[in-house]
This record gives structure tokens, C-alpha cells and sequence, in this order.
């Protein structure tokens, strides 16, 4: 068992980049998330010798990320919706030059400026791509603040076996609230780097090059083809779900990171008033779980997505299900969180036909 | 045993920390805690605010409807949050600080003397401290001890020491609910 | 309709290519690929100056490069060393990225006047301002070459490009931006330098000057910047020696050549 600690969700997984060996880290304030690097720029470099800088904008945090992770280095930059749009040209690049690095979302209200209060707005954005081209990133949805660490060691792992950008979607509330955590222990940095890295030419024969300029489209589509082929492999062995109470459930309510909670929430007063209802938490958003939602959607007389957002995420769940079960959407957004109150309302009111 | 309170009032009563340390206290004695500031519907209005959920088993929603006990440290936070406390639940706010108290007949409510026993203490800045021992005293979600422990935890090392001011200011805030007529 | 070869083979004789006739070659340090820049472009020559000072240097396992969005994009073909390529105007915010990951590494930017001074102002200036041990070669043809001959913001005052087809209108579109000078202002930056590479004894001095700049980055002595004033004949709409007139007349005048800042205190 590591470390029981009391944290904020921002400083646990500011902690957490830490101890998973992380060797650089480049970042711009915004609110909700300002305390990662505050956190960082107090601890690294003291500790583990890890680089954190302070970038001029997000533009630039992203494209440091770029250099530093075409040094085959363990690399992360954080932030909230409108900095994570402005990085979104780096992340496509990123993605294209087939680099491995962690980019945390903490999401807050939009559109544009908007509003500091936490948000899940920004799935569109994080799951189908998000910049310019055919891409994806390896997105995980943590739910509490125990999986804002969990996911930090994951998430470089992951991106390390696929060499691809992944990204941790958040939001406001789970950067600020406060839970136990489990910490792992301090992990060691790399002393070994892969062969793909400018590190210098290797003596002879071998040089690294990192690009996604390939002007000729012959070449440009065979570079697709090599991305597709490595999300058509994510998507088979990299799924993480979890179900809860589905085994008997007539109905099945469903959210990822905090909606889930609000959700999960909403499921035991269903439960507490007789209603058998489960529920479905997507853990990583891209790939997304179908699988799981077409194995219940001939099975279940509804499904009831809550999201902090217009229905995002619920796009995804009618995919899944093809049609074949009523599905649902309870939303607030710009900021506002639907109660489990609310929600369960919402639940009588569209299956049970009010109360 | 699932304890959902919200603690509010205007920021600068330390109202954030008293959650924390109730939290913390949680984590102490072993038990599954959660603790969120000024976010979530309730929250606009101008008060500060954190919900603090302690429970034996694992907690799901960090945001809540309905709360076991309000903590309310000012008159907007007693108009806002007295329709959201379950029956049977549990009001503690600051008598010295209110002019409408609340008024529901299916709650249990203690209108606690805290900024009097803090200016008897000669530090306002401890009224936080001290309507968290009429919480405790109230409601028993943790042992007081554990509470003394979270603060040592929670108060960083050159506030320590005014541990014996707040060891004070929350036995005054257990005495007001303990011997509350 | 011909199809134009890459490259034309000329015929070798074996008896004449013998190491002792040799004149001239190409340091070992470019690849064999030729060059796809125009006839007369100046990004040749300074390629092939850079490559020179790193084969003498015998750092060629020690550098790493960065290569911009314009005509230099692809300059990883020709420099045999590990290179990035960035996006347009953030060169400097991916050399610091690698900088700082390898601190025991030379690292250079290769840009042009629209990715240094237009889009990439802000990565420019900051990445000087914090001093980063990086070296940047400025190659300012006052014009944006790859997409056809824009105005940059190094354009001369009245100098016509498909974007001020009358001539650079100051009142309108701005002056030419000395971004040189403005970075030499910086205390993180050590050494700024204005070369050219439009006359023999020019190749020579902008030679030295790389040298120079590399020896200080190995000292860990901060930004440091090169600037080479350089033509673009094709769209400038000159062959290539009106090109080089035309800096010799117009360029050097307003960008005038030599040292901006010194270590030693210029």
C-alpha cells in the first residue's frame, strides 16, 4: 500500500507527475489548473531533477512539449479549454511526428472566454481529434482525484506503447476538490531513450528526424494509414470501463468523470426507491466503450446519459446502441452541475412516466 | 454513517478550512471523504463555500442535493441552504451574526454564540474553529481528538503556535452545543 | 510535355576525379541530396557554411537542429545531423523544449524573417529573453519565399510584393522590422551579428560568425543570433546577380552588416 494523502485533484496529479518520472514539463496559467504548475515549480526540480518552465503562451508550452518529447523524454503540459484550443495545432503535430506526451485538460465552461466553473464541454474536442487532420488522442476521463494519479502513470505508459499524444479530460471541480489518494511510488527517470529520438547523431549510419511534413500525398496517405492502423489497435486492446449494478438493471444511467458521479449518485436513489438501475463509466473516452453499451442496449428498457455539457458524450452511447434502446440525455452547462436530484427527476419523468 | 454538509458563509471566515479540516479528520479515522469548494449550483451568490461528505463507504457524487447538516456562518448562507437540509438534518449557524434564523420545524437547529466565544478568546479569526466544535458536538462525525490532529496537519508549522487558542475555541464551540437550552 | 530530372549526372572521368585534383567538396556533414533551392538563393551557401563549421568542429553527434515552416522547411535533407522539423513560427519554443532536455546538446534554429519576426515574435522574443542556449540563424530575404513572394516583416519601404503590389506602404502595412537590434536589447542574449552571403569576402565573414556563435553556445553563454541578409531572385523577379545587387543597394543600406552585440561588449 503507498501513501495515503488528503490532496486537491490538481496537486495530486502535479505530485504524481512526479514520481512517474516525468522529465519536463511546460505549461501557461489558466484557472482551474494554475496549481499544477505552482505545485510543480515549488517540488520537481528540487526532487527529481524534472525541468518545469514556465512557456509565454500555450502555443508555446505545446511546441516545447513537441521538442522536448522528440527527445524520447517523458513530457506533460496542462491546462484548461481555451489554452487547450490554442494548443490544438501542436497536438495534431504532435500526433502526425507519432511522439509520445501528456496533455491534462482541466475543463471549464465555454464557449470562449466563459467561465472558470468546471465543465465537460471540450469531449467533442479531446475525442474526435480536435486539430486539423485524421488523428486521435488516447483520452482518459478520471472520475476522482484517485484516478487523476492513477491516469498521470497510465497515460505515459500508454503513450510511450503507441508512440501518441494522450490527454487527461478533467474538469474544474476534480482539479479542485479535495480526496484521499494512494500515491505510487517515486519511479526513476529514463536513463535509456528509443532509437527515434534527436539525441545526436548516432555514430555512422543512424540520424532521427522528427516531422510530419510529407509533401507528396503518396507518402502522406501511406503516413495515415500507419495512424489508423494504430488507433484500429488501440481501440482493440486499450478500452477501460467500468460497470456497476448492471447484472439485473432495467435501466442504465451513464457519464464519464464527474457526470458519472452525479450519475452514480442518482443510481442509489433509484435503487433506494426499487428501481433496478446500473450504470456504465466510460475510463477512456477515445477509445470509446460501444462494446459495452450494445451489449446492454437489447437488454435494458432505457439509458440515461448525464453530462456537464449540451450532450456530447451521448453521441457516442446512440452509436453504440444502434438504436435498439431509448436513450436519454440530462445536461447543465456553462459551468452549472446538474444534482442527482435533478437527474433522478429527469429519470421518472422520461422512463416512468413522472412520478 | 454518511455525513453530507455544506459549510458557507462570506470568504475570509474561514469556511473552506473547516471543511478541510473535518476532511482531514475524516482520513484520520479511516473513513472515505470528499471535500469540494464554491462549486456546484449551490454555490452563486456571493457566499463561500464547501461541501464535506465523511462516510464509511465509498462516496459517489461529490455533488449533492440534499445535505445531513449545514454549517452557516452568514445570513445569506441561512436563506440559501435551510431549504436544502434533509428532514430530520441538522442547522448550525452563528446567532451573533444572523437576524433570521431559520425557521423549519423538521430540523434540528443550533444557534450558537461563535463570534462571542471567539471575541471571549480574543481572536476573531478563530470563529471557524469554533463553530466546528459545535459541529462535532453536534453531530459526532469524528472524535475530537482527530480533529486537534487534523489541524496540527492542516495549519502549516509557523502557525503552531495558536494550536492552544484553537484547542480553546473549539472546546467553547462544544460547550454551546452541549449545554444549548 | 519533358519531364525535368531532379539533378543531371554528369559523366565522371576517372582519370581526372582523383583526390589530389580535388578543388573543391562538399562537406561531409551535408547529405548527397541536391539542393531544391532556387538558382542564386542565398539558404545554399548557408547551409553549406553550417555544415563546414560542424564537420570543423567535429560536433556532428552533438547538434541538433530545427527547421521552420518556408523555403528551409525541408532542411533536414541536406543537414546530416538530427533534426525537427516545427511548426511555422515556433522553432524556438521546440529548440527550448529539446534544449532544455538536453542540456549537454548545441541546438540551433534555422528560420526565416516571416516565421522569426511575424509569427513567431512571441517565441522569438521570449525564448532570447530567458537567455536559452540556443543559436538562431536569421535569414532575412525580406520577402516570403515558399508561398510565392508575400510581404514579409523585414519587406523594405516601397518594395513591391504580390502583397503590396504599389510597394510597402508604411502608413498602411507597417515598417520593416529590425528584430535584430530590438533582441539585442535583451540581457539573455549574447551575441547579434548581420551578415550576408552576397559576395565572397561576405561568405567568409558570415563563416566566422557561425563559428563564433557555436563556440559560445558550447560555453553555455546564452541566445545568440545570426542574421544573414539574403536574396530570393525568383521572387524578387531578378536573376540571381541583379539579386545580389539589389542587397548590396538596398538591403545593406537599411540592414546595415556586422556585429549588433558582442560578449565582449559591443
Amino acid at each position: 500500500m503507498g501513501e495515503i494523502k488528503l490532496m486537491k485533484g490538481n496537486e495530486a496529479l502535479s505530485e504524481a507527475l512526479i514520481r512517474a518520472g516525468c522529465d519536463g514539463y511546460f505549461g501557461y496559467p489558466i484557472t482551474p489548473q494554475s496549481e499544477v504548475i505552482e505545485y510543480l515549480s515549488r517540488e520537481a526540480n528540487a526532487r527529481t531533477g524534472m525541468v518545469v518552465l514556465q512557456a509565454e503562451s500555450e502555443v508555446a508550452s505545446i511546441n516545447m512539449v513537441y521538442g522536448a518529447a522528440g527527445t524520447g523524454r517523458r513530457v506533460c503540459t496542462t491546462s484548461s479549454s481555451p489554452g487547450i484550443s490554442l494548443m490544438q495545432e501542436g497536438i495534431s503535430y504532435i500526433a502526425s511526428a507519432e511522439l509520445p506526451c501528456l496533455v491534462v485538460n482541466i475543463v471549464r465552461g465555454g464557449p470562449g472566454l466563459g467561465t472558470i466553473q468546471p465543465s465537460q464541454a471540450d469531449y467533442f474536442q479531446a475525442t474526435k481529434g480536435g486539430g486539423h487532420g485524421d488523428y486521435h488522442m488516447i483520452v482518459l476521463a478520471p472520475y476522482n482525484v484517485q484516478e487523476m494519479v492513477d491516469h498521470v502513470k497510465l497515460g505515459f505508459e500508454l503513450g510511450e506503447k503507441y508512440r501518441t499524444p494522450v490527454m487527461i479530460l478533467g474538469d474544474g471541480a476534480l482539479g479542485q476538490m479535495m480526496e484521499k489518494v494512494e500515491l505510487f511510488e517515486q519511479m526513476p527517470r529514463k536513463t535509456e531513450f528509443p532509437d527515434w529520438a534527436t539525441t545526436g547523431k548516432k555514430e555512422g549510419i543512424h540520424r532521427s528526424i522528427i516531422t510530419s511534413l510529407f509533401i507528396q500525398p503518396e507518402v502522406m496517405e501511406q503516413v495515415n494509414l500507419r495512424l489508423q492502423a494504430k488507433y484500429r489497435e488501440i481501440e482493440k486492446n486499450e478500452v477501460l470501463y467500468q460497470t456497476i449494478n448492471c447484472e439485473d438493471a432495467d435501466y442504465i444511467f451513464t457519464g464519464f468523470g464527474l457526470g458519472s458521479r452525479i450519475a452514480m449518485k442518482a443510481m442509489e436513489m433509484a435503487r433506494e426507491k426499487g428501481h433496478k438501475v446500473g450504470l456504465i463509466r466510460p475510463i477512456t473516452v477515445y477509445p470509446f466503450p460501444y462494446d459495452i453499451y450494445k451489449e446492454f442496449a437489447g437488454k435494458v428498457k432505457g439509458i440515461l446519459d448525464i453530462e456537464m455539457n449540451a450532450g456530447q458524450m451521448v453521441e457516442d452511447v446512440r452509436l453504440a446502441v444502434e438504436g435498439k434502446t431509448q436513450v436519454e440525455f440530462y445536461g447543465r452547462m456553462g459551468g452549472m452541475i446538474a444534482g442527482p436530484d435533478e437527474v433522478y427527476e429527469y429519470f421518472e419523468e422520461k422512463f416512468l412516466g413522472g412520478k | 454513517m454518511t455525513e453530507e454538509s455544506i459549510f458557507a458563509g462570506f470568504g475570509g471566515q474561514g469556511i473552506l478550512s473547516m471543511g478541510m479540516i473535518l476532511a482531514y479528520a475524516g482520513m484520520i479515522e479511516g473513513k472515505e471523504v470528499c471535500w469540494m469548494p464554491s462549486y456546484g449550483p449551490e454555490m452563486r451568490g456571493g457566499t463561500a463555500n464547501a461541501t464535506t461528505i465523511i462516510s464509511d463507504k465509498s462516496i459517489s457524487s461529490p455533488i449533492i442535493s440534499r445535505f445531513d447538516t449545514v454549517v452557516a456562518l452568514n445570513q445569506p448562507s441561512v436563506d440559501k441552504f435551510e431549504s436544502k437540509i434533509k428532514p430530520g438534518g441538522t442547522i448550525i449557524y452563528d446567532a451573533s451574526n444572523i437576524i433570521n434564523p431559520p425557521t423549519r420545524d423538521d430540523i434540528t437547529i443550533f444557534g450558537v454564540a461563535g463570534s462571542e466565544a471567539a471575541i471571549n478568546l480574543k481572536n476573531m479569526r478563530v470563529l471557524n474553529i469554533v463553530i466546528l466544535g459545535s459541529f462535532i458536538a453536534a453531530r459526532k462525525t469524528v472524535t475530537p481528538e482527530a480533529i486537534m490532529k487534523a489541524l496540527a496537519s492542516v495549519l502549516p508549522e509557523r502557525y503552531h503556535h495558536l494550536l492552544p487558542v484553537n484547542q480553546k475555541a473549539f472546546e467553547a464551540g462544544m460547550e454551546l452545543v452541549i449545554n444549548y437550552k | 510535355m519533358s519531364t525535368i530530372p531532379n539533378f543531371i549526372e554528369i559523366p565522371v572521368n576517372p582519370e581526372i576525379a582523383q583526390k589530389e585534383f580535388e578543388v573543391y567538396s562538399k562537406p561531409s556533414t551535408l547529405t548527397d541530396k541536391p539542393f531544391h533551392y532556387c538558382p542564386g538563393c542565398g539558404h545554399s551557401t548557408v547551409h553549406k557554411l553550417l555544415m563546414e563549421v560542424v564537420e570543423e568542429m567535429g560536433i556532428q553527434g552533438d547538434i541538433v537542429g530545427v527547421a521552420p515552416v518556408g523555403c528551409s522547411v525541408f532542411a533536414y535533407d541536406y543537414l546530416d545531423i538530427d533534426m525537427q522539423q516545427a511548426a511555422h513560427g515556433r522553432a524556438l519554443a521546440v529548440a527550448t523544449g529539446i534544449r532544455r532536455m538536453l542540456p549537454d546538446k548545441l541546438v540551433f534554429t534555422y528560420q526565416g524573417d516571416g516565421d522569426l519576426a511575424a509569427i513567431g515574435t512571441a517565441e522569438t522574443l521570449h525564448a532570447a529573453n530567458r537567455g536559452e542556449n540556443i543559436l538562431t540563424i536569421f535569414i532575412n530575404n525580406a520577402v516570403y519565399g515558399m508561398t510565392s513572394g508575400q510581404m514579409a516583416p523585414t519587406t523594405l519601404e516601397k518594395m513591391v510584393t504580390t502583397t503590396s503590389p504599389f510597394g510597402r506602404d508604411v502608413s498602411t502595412q507597417g515598417y520593416p522590422l529590425k528584430i535584430s537590434e530590438l533582441l539585442a536589447m535583451l540581457p539573455g542574449v549574447t551575441y547579434v551579428t548581420r551578415q550576408s552571403v552576397h559576395t565572397t569576402a561576405n561568405v567568409r565573414k558570415t563563416k566566422k560568425a557561425l563559428r563564433k556563435a557555436i563556440e559560445l553556445q558550447q560555453e553555455g553563454k546564452g541566445f545568440c543570433l545570426v542574421e544573414v541578409v539574403s536574396n530570393c531572385p525568383s521572387n524578387w523577379k531578378m536573376t540571381p546577380l541583379q539579386s545580389q545587387q539589389f542587397i548590396q543597394e538596398k538591403m545593406i543600406p537599411f540592414y546595415p552588416l556586422g556585429d549588433i552585440k558582442t560578449p565582449e561588449g559591443k
